[in-house]
């Protein structure tokens, strides 16, 4: 194991998303606090509470994995995407360094930006609603699996995309949407049966489902099912990262 | 000596298939300078890629160090560095930051010292906390060559590294690379501008649709297949060449106020003698006279040329 390149990328990475730390940082507390401000107090306030908890802190796990799956699949496909825009993806195909490698460098520190990110929509939130983790090490294991697997996606992505339109496609037009309709700030048992039922083949419901409940204890679908579904993914994507590198597709003529 | 870096009939057959390589065979030895020559397309940085690793082989065996470039690819790639055609440097990282990245990507720990003593010899240490977007087109070569040595290759690829850079820094980069020469690294070296390979290297490869036409020392095949030239300038312009002088390898140039005469420096008689008798017997009298050699890419235009009838 080349624990030095590793190291090496995971740093490189890092470094860049330190530089623009202010970024990074003010962009997610400001967005979550209009999230709150729009759908917590202003619509929030019209609305019930959803099984004995406030609309406000329903939504703070929705929000959390919306921020955390968008950061991740944005920063893992930049970090790759961009150096084979430059160029400069010749130096870690020449370098002795395997495929795991070069993934845990990359997607470890897509994941560790959107940890990061979502600890912060998280403390953000403590501000405006009250909070209450009943399942911690639950939801630290929901965060950490999804800003993993997440992180592996975008990293897909990033190899796939040949240029930056294409780098933004499938997060606008499809991970997007499919996060704003999973859950995030509703529950699947509102929805008239015919859209629970399509709900069901979303991905993103099982995630947002067993993150609420690692915070209340609520859930739309058996938290069993939503760690096995996210197991699920990260073992695929993983499986594409590794017939990526073994194929050569798209990164080795 | 050695070969440190061992090609066997290899071949590169792209998707759609073009064949850039066409059974490649070559062995490049310990220690020296190679040139590989060759019209745009031959398949120079092809040859490169999949000996560094970018590119996969379709059938043949690299391997450098004794280690398989596929098998082995860790000990194989850990000693080779490359400086590739184009100038690719992520523009908003510093040049310590990006040498330390690939130095890290190498295996190789943490050496500031080393470093240091690079970016030294390479003229970039007052350098070294400028983002690399900040840096002329020549100072980001150096920046490539320095990446590419910051883990101590032992094998270092310079696809074509002077390519649009000016006289001064190109001698420059031919100090450099004799300063590398004489720490012992092995240089493969892939150029356009011949003069470059006639001043630096100690052999010569000539690759041509994706074959090696030919490889071999600088100097041997430029004493092999070298011509010289006898310029004669003339006291009176001649119209033609008298019968008795004319020869099929003397010419008359400049209308007539010139006479060249081609002949072999290999040869048992250059044939100089009995001219030079013959003009005096034709009673034309002489101003001056010279000679010129001709120069590798004469040999290289005339090899290639040679292939393509």
């Amino acid at each position: 194991m080349n624990l030095h390149a590793i190291r090496a990328i995971y740093v490189k990475e890092m470094m860049r998303f330190f530089r623009t730390l202010a970024q990074s940082f003010i962009s997610p507390v400001l967005s979550t606090s209009l999230y709150f401000v729009v759908f917590g107090t202003a619509i929030g306030s019209r609305i019930q509470e959803v099984d004995g908890v406030s609309y406000g802190a329903f939504i703070v796990p929705g929000l959390i994995m919306l921020s955390v799956m968008t950061q991740a699949i944005s920063n893992a496909s930049f970090a790759i995407f961009f150096p084979k825009f430059t160029g400069t993806i010749y130096e870690v195909l020449t370098a002795p360094v395997n495929f795991l490698e070069i993934v845990v460098g990359y997607a470890g520190a897509a994941a560790t930006k959107a940890l990061f990110i979502g600890v912060v929509i998280l403390f953000t939130a403590a501000f405006f609603v009250e909070l209450q983790i009943q399942h911690p090490l639950a939801m630290i294991a929901f965060l950490v699996l999804t800003c993993t697997s997440f992180s592996l996606f975008g990293f897909i992505i990033g190899i796939w995309a040949k240029n930056f339109e294409q780098l933004q496609l499938i997060p606008l037009l499809i991970v997007t949407p499919l996060v704003f309709l999973g859950g995030s700030f509703y529950s699947i048992s509102m929805l008239p049966p015919v859209w629970q039922t399509i709900s069901m083949f979303n991905p993103v419901v099982y995630l947002v489902s067993g993150f609420r409940w690692s915070f209340y204890g609520l859930s739309d679908v058996p938290v069993g099912i939503s760690l096995v579904a996210i197991a699920g993914f990260t073992t695929l994507c993983i499986a594409v990262v590794y017939w990526i590198f073994r194929t050569g597709w798209r990164i080795r003529d | 000596m050695t070969a440190i870096v061992d090609v066997t009939d290899l071949r590169k057959v792209y998707d759609g298939g073009f064949e850039a390589l066409k059974g490649v065979t070559l062995q490049i030895r310990e220690g020296e300078i190679l040139a590989l020559l060759g019209p745009n397309g031959a398949g120079k940085t092809t040859l490169i890629s999949t000996i560094c690793g970018i590119t996969r082989a379709t059938s043949g065996r690299v391997s450098v160090g004794g280690y398989d470039n596929v098998t082995e690819f860790r000990k194989a790639r850990s000693l080779i560095g490359l400086v590739p055609q184009e100038i690719a440097l992520e523009p908003f990282e510093t040049v310590w930051n990006t040498v330390s990245l690939t130095r890290g990507l190498y295996g190789r720990g943490r050496d500031d010292a080393y470093l240091e003593k690079v970016l030294r010899q390479l003229s970039l240490w007052d350098k070294k906390d400028a983002r690399t977007m900040e840096l002329s087109g020549g100072m980001k070569r150096r920046v490539l060559i320095a990446k590419a040595l910051s883990h101590a290759p032992r094998v270092l690829f310079l696809d074509e590294p002077t390519a649009g850079v000016d006289v001064d820094l190109r001698r420059d980069m031919w100090n450099i690379v004799a300063d590398l020469k004489a720490d012992g690294v092995t240089i493969i070296l892939t150029t356009h501008y011949i003069e470059e390979a006639e001043a630096i290297a100690d052999r010569v490869a000539v690759i041509r649709k994706g074959e090696i036409l030919l490889v071999e020392e600088k100097d041997t095949l430029m004493r092999r297949m070298a011509q010289k030239e006898l310029r004669i300038e003339l006291q009176a312009p001649l119209s033609t060449l008298p019968e008795s002088v004319a020869r099929d390898n003397l010419r008359l140039v400049e209308d007539g106020s010139a006479l060249v005469y081609t002949y072999d420096t290999t040869g048992e008689r250059t044939g100089i003698t009995r001219l030079l008798a013959s003009l005096s017997e034709a009673g034309i009298a002489l101003k001056d006279l010279s000679t010129t050699q001709s120069s590798l890419e004469d040999i290289f235009v005339g090899l290639v040329k040679e292939d393509a009838a």
